[in-house]
């Protein structure tokens, strides 16, 4: 499609990466978006794979305006509650969000009702170029004529989004050439242009320099203000500096829940991630979780 | 001459311009009515090899069983023949001979020309559309949407010799001597199928070249390579992938039809398993996700197995099933490939920039090294 | 009453053929992911072993015997061989693999159609296997019950290795957790081209049990690979369990429906349950959950 551009060299992609949260409020600015207050209420959810139970009866709250981080040693159950709350994952409970029930619904529908997810490996379409990846994101309530008709132009809410992640430059290269970081921020980008009021990320910040993800964590912040954000993380350092509130999940439990300080200070949080010896929450130091 | 190149408008133009004067000047012009026959042969099958290069190399879909929607539009043809042929109210030989001379209801509605048509494009288009929801609403893919097409084609064929009284069985259907009025002995009305099928093949490349740079285009290729983003994005995969494969099944079948009165017979030898992969021959050879690869692939391949064939039959088979093994294992992006990794070479000697062990930048054109990343 | 066994033994002993075909499968496609096309010729491999050993060795009971031997190595060196060259390189694209190995299968074809001719050929079938046993007041060809037997045989004996042997233990671990298995030591490699050989002998063996039911010809394999897919289809991936029970499900829903309607009739509605069941159950019947993207 683009065959007689030249792809630019990583090195070069890799100095630009500016992130452009100002964009933002083009791209949320649909105008019920203001008025809407959506949050994610999850009751008893559960979810076994062949008798090992992941999930065990899970209770959440996220409201707008939360910036939420979700916690705990590997294997507490953090991407099964993302992948059932997206119904990747059969469960029992009840997960809603702005009124409407989420359980039982194909993948695409939950979608269509406004929840977006990334996933822990960023997963975007590699052949295509990040315009054609936010314009994919962007058009799922496109009708048949619009489909069957080649893109004119570039949509404003995609131009909006490439500002805010950044890639504007990057437009028209294809995404699977992108660096690590830049993948993870087109993801967001096709979140927001998707219109997701919930945002579910799974270790949005993996492999990222510190740099960038000073500006990731702004950004989350940024429309955290305005939509419902739920983080699944590692980096300690990170949720420190950004998290409005945390939950600690610990073998398909919740473990503890509240602001970053009343979590680190919670002695069962201490005595599970001293305990699992994998990181060390309630230490000083900037550890990160292997 | 280079600017020109790179104005795709202009390029389309220009390649269409070509295509016509090849097709409608030159081949005639040069080739005899028979060489002109076998070509319009020839441009059937490149008809569902176009589908295939939609369905597989764009849809990631590999689909074995093509032989099925080629064999529907073929049989329905070859049963208006027959039966206009017999003449109003007539019966048709084979019939009479394995039958009981009588004709069976539902062959009756193909006496009509226009119902022959329309059911045709219609009814492969909407069997392949339905069979495709239901199996990709269910996530069925990869190998195993390729075992269940593959046992569609061989239902396909035990079910055509089985009824051997109403479909001619191992024989198929045969003996045919018009065509909506037009004596098919008459070298003119040869000229005209030809004319028919070089047409007909042209739009059909037109109408999927508009497919490959519409949005539904860039989204088949998102929904072959990360099915699962898509469905997170509020897309039904199922539907984008059912549409590719309805289209692909609609050209098989008209490619079917007008086989039918080119070559003279349609028999389960034409649509069964193993027809049903030699299909895909063509695709892969000419690069199963380019625009023009999958056509002149096909007719390349038709025209060295009607060469060779004849002549070496124990030859041709070996040659046939080389080229698959290496053309599909060393040289997955078909000799269209060749074409781009001698350009990226030539771009890497050129400029003296940091491109070189760049791998990413053979991307440049979205060419897919495999369809099989789903399964 | 007399029709009920009856086609029940017929439905079983086209279930234990059917079996036999897939049983292969389900470890190289059910095991390793690797859609082998030419599975069927390896077969008609089998069954060629067969028709010259008994240029050999006269004794039609020996030949047989002789035969199952030499034709589990021809098939299992025939699979080895095509893993090595082709199959190990194309490990990430099943699906041009299935591509390939037709290729491979056309080409094996031929090959039996110049050494061996195009017609069909026989072999014998030793006196001991010639007339009928009656089971439950039914005559049953004894070649039928000797194929069942050997079928479940074949069952037993791979079970065993999968669950007794270190190959067994080897296979399975490399099929859970490739990246797992050989941190751990195991030489994926090695396993890979083990299971491929067994698996591709199997079909061997299947091919000469074939020669038992009537003549063989170059294309013997082409009539078996598409159920044969079905069954692990329909089985479910990664365990023998599943293409057992699927391969003796579709024998006797086939021959039900046979009873009633035609065999071509049958085949076809056979494919519509298949369908179906698929819709309801699009991972067969016994199947592995693991956690994953797809």
């Amino acid at each position: 499609m683009n065959a007689e551009k030249t792809p630019g060299s990583p090195a070069a992609i890799l100095g630009e990466g500016q992130l452009d949260p100002d964009a933002l409020e083009t791209v949320l600015a649909a105008p019920e978006s203001r008025f809407r207050h959506d949050y994610l209420e999850i009751r008893d959810l559960r979810v076994s794979f062949d008798g090992f139970v992941a999930v065990d009866g899970v209770d959440l709250t996220v409201t707008q305006g939360d910036l939420r981080f979700l916690i705990g040693p590997n294997g507490a159950g953090k991407t099964t509650i993302v992948d059932a709350i997206t119904g990747l994952a059969a469960a029992t409970g009840s997960v809603r969000f702005g009124g409407v029930d989420l359980l039982g619904k194909p993948s695409h529908r939950i979608a269509r009702a406004g929840v977006g997810r990334t996933f822990q490996t960023a997963s975007v379409f590699d052949e295509l170029t990040v315009l054609q990846n936010l314009d994919i994101a962007a058009g799922a309530g496109r009708g048949m004529r619009t489909l069957l008709r080649r893109r004119s132009g570039v949509p404003d809410d995609v131009a909006a989004a490439m500002e805010t992640v950044g890639l504007t430059h990057l437009a028209a290269t294809p995404a699977g050439i992108l660096a690590h970081g830049q993948k993870q921020w087109l993801e967001i980008g096709m979140l927001l242009v998707q219109d997701a009021h919930l945002l579910l990320l799974d270790e949005p910040v993996a492999g990222m320099s510190q740099a960038e993800r000073e500006e990731t964590g702004q950004l989350l912040q940024r429309i955290g203000e305005q939509r419902t954000v739920v983080v699944v993380e590692h980096d300690m350092e990170f949720l420190r500096s950004f998290a409005s509130s945390v939950t600690v999940l610990h073998q398909g439990r919740v473990l503890s829940e509240g602001t970053v300080a009343e979590v680190q200070a919670d002695p069962r949080v201490v005595e599970v991630y001293l305990g699992s010896g994998s990181a060390r929450a309630g230490s000083s130091g900037s550890s990160k979780e292997a | 001459m280079s600017g020109l190149w790179r104005n795709p408008t202009a390029r389309l133009w220009v390649g269409v311009a070509i295509a016509a004067v090849v097709l409608f000047v030159v081949a005639p012009g040069t080739l005899s009515v028979f060489r002109l026959n076998l070509l319009a042969k020839f441009l059937c099958l490149a008809m569902v090899a176009v589908g295939i290069g939609l369905a597989w190399g764009r849809g990631g879909m590999l689909t074995l069983g093509q032989g099925v929607f080629f064999g529907l539009g073929g049989y329905m043809m070859a049963m208006h023949l027959k039966l206009a042929d017999a003449g109003p109210g007539g019966v048709p030989d084979f019939m009479s001979l394995y039958g009981d001379g009588t004709v069976p209801g539902w062959w009756e509605p193909f006496r009509s020309p226009v119902f022959t048509i329309v059911a045709i494009v219609v009814l492969p288009t909407l069997i392949a559309a339905l069979l495709g929801l239901a199996v990709f609403t269910r996530r069925v893919r990869g190998a195993y949407f390729a075992i269940l097409s593959q046992a569609l084609a061989a239902a396909f064929a035990i079910l055509l010799i089985g009824q051997q009284k109403v479909t001619g069985g191992t024989n198929g259907l045969n003996g045919f001597q018009g065509f909506f009025g037009f004596a098919l002995s008459d070298p003119a009305n040869k000229q005209m199928l030809y004319f028919i099928a070089a047409g007909t093949l042209l739009v059909m490349v037109l109408l999927v070249r508009l497919l490959y740079r519409s949005r539904y285009g860039e989204l088949l290729v998102a929904v072959r390579d990360q099915e699962n983003r898509v469905r997170f994005l509020g897309y039904n995969p199922a539907l984008v992938k059912a549409a590719a494969f309805a289209v692909a099944a609609c050209f098989a079948s008209i490619g079917g039809a007008l086989f039918v009165p080119i070559v003279g017979i349609i028999s389960p030898a034409d649509v069964g398993v193993v027809p049903s992969i030699v299909f895909l021959v063509g695709v892969a050879i000419g690069g199963r996700a380019t625009l023009l690869g999958p056509v002149l692939g096909a007719i390349a391949v038709s025209w060295a197995e009607s060469s060779l064939s004849e002549s070496f039959p124990s030859f041709w088979t070996y040659f046939q099933g080389g080229l698959f093994i290496v053309v599909v294992a060393f040289l997955p992006g078909g000799l269209a490939s060749l074409g781009q990794v001698w350009r990226k070479r030539r771009a890497v000697e050129a400029p003296p920039d940091d491109e070189a062990d760049d791998p990413a930048a053979v991307v440049a054109e979205p060419e897919p090294s495999t369809s099989g990343r789903s399964a | 009453m007399d029709a009920v066994i009856s086609q029940t033994f017929a439905g079983l002993s086209l279930g234990s053929v059917l079996l036999l075909a897939a049983l292969g499968l389900a470890l190289t496609f059910g095991q390793m992911g690797v859609i082998n096309m030419a599975h069927g010729e390896f077969m008609m491999a089998g069954a060629y072993t067969a028709f010259a050993v008994q240029k050999v060795v006269s004794d039609a009971g020996l030949s047989l015997l002789v035969s199952l031997l030499i034709g589990f190595l021809v098939g299992g060196l025939l699979g080895l061989l095509l893993e090595v060259t082709l199959i190990s390189r194309m490990y990430t694209r099943p699906l041009d693999t299935l591509l390939v190995t037709f290729g491979v299968a056309l080409v094996l074809q031929q090959l039996a159609r110049d050494i061996f001719g195009a017609p069909n050929v026989d072999v014998r079938a030793p006196a001991w296997l010639s007339g009928a046993v009656p089971i439950l007041g039914v005559d049953v060809p004894k070649t039928r019950v000797f194929i069942l037997g050997l079928s479940i045989a074949c069952v037993v004996a791979l079970s065993l290795v999968l669950k007794l042997t270190p190959l067994g233990r080897r296979i399975r671990a490399t099929v859970q957790n490739r990246d797992l298995a050989e941190t751990s030591g195991i030489s994926t490699r090695a396993t890979d081209r083990l299971t491929f050989f067994i698996g591709s002998g199997v079909a061997g063996i299947a091919g000469v049990a074939l020669t038992l039911l009537g003549s063989i010809g170059p294309t013997l394999g082409t009539n078996y690979i598409v159920d044969a897919f079905l069954v692990v289809v329909v089985g479910g991936i990664g365990q023998l369990k599943g293409a057992v029970i699927a391969a003796f499900a579709l024998g006797l829903l086939q021959a039900t429906i046979e009873y009633s309607s035609t065999a071509s009739i049958a085949k076809v509605l056979v494919f519509v349950v298949i369908v179906a069941f698929l819709q309801v159950r699009p991972q067969g019947i016994v199947s592995v959950r693991t956690r994953s993207l797809a």
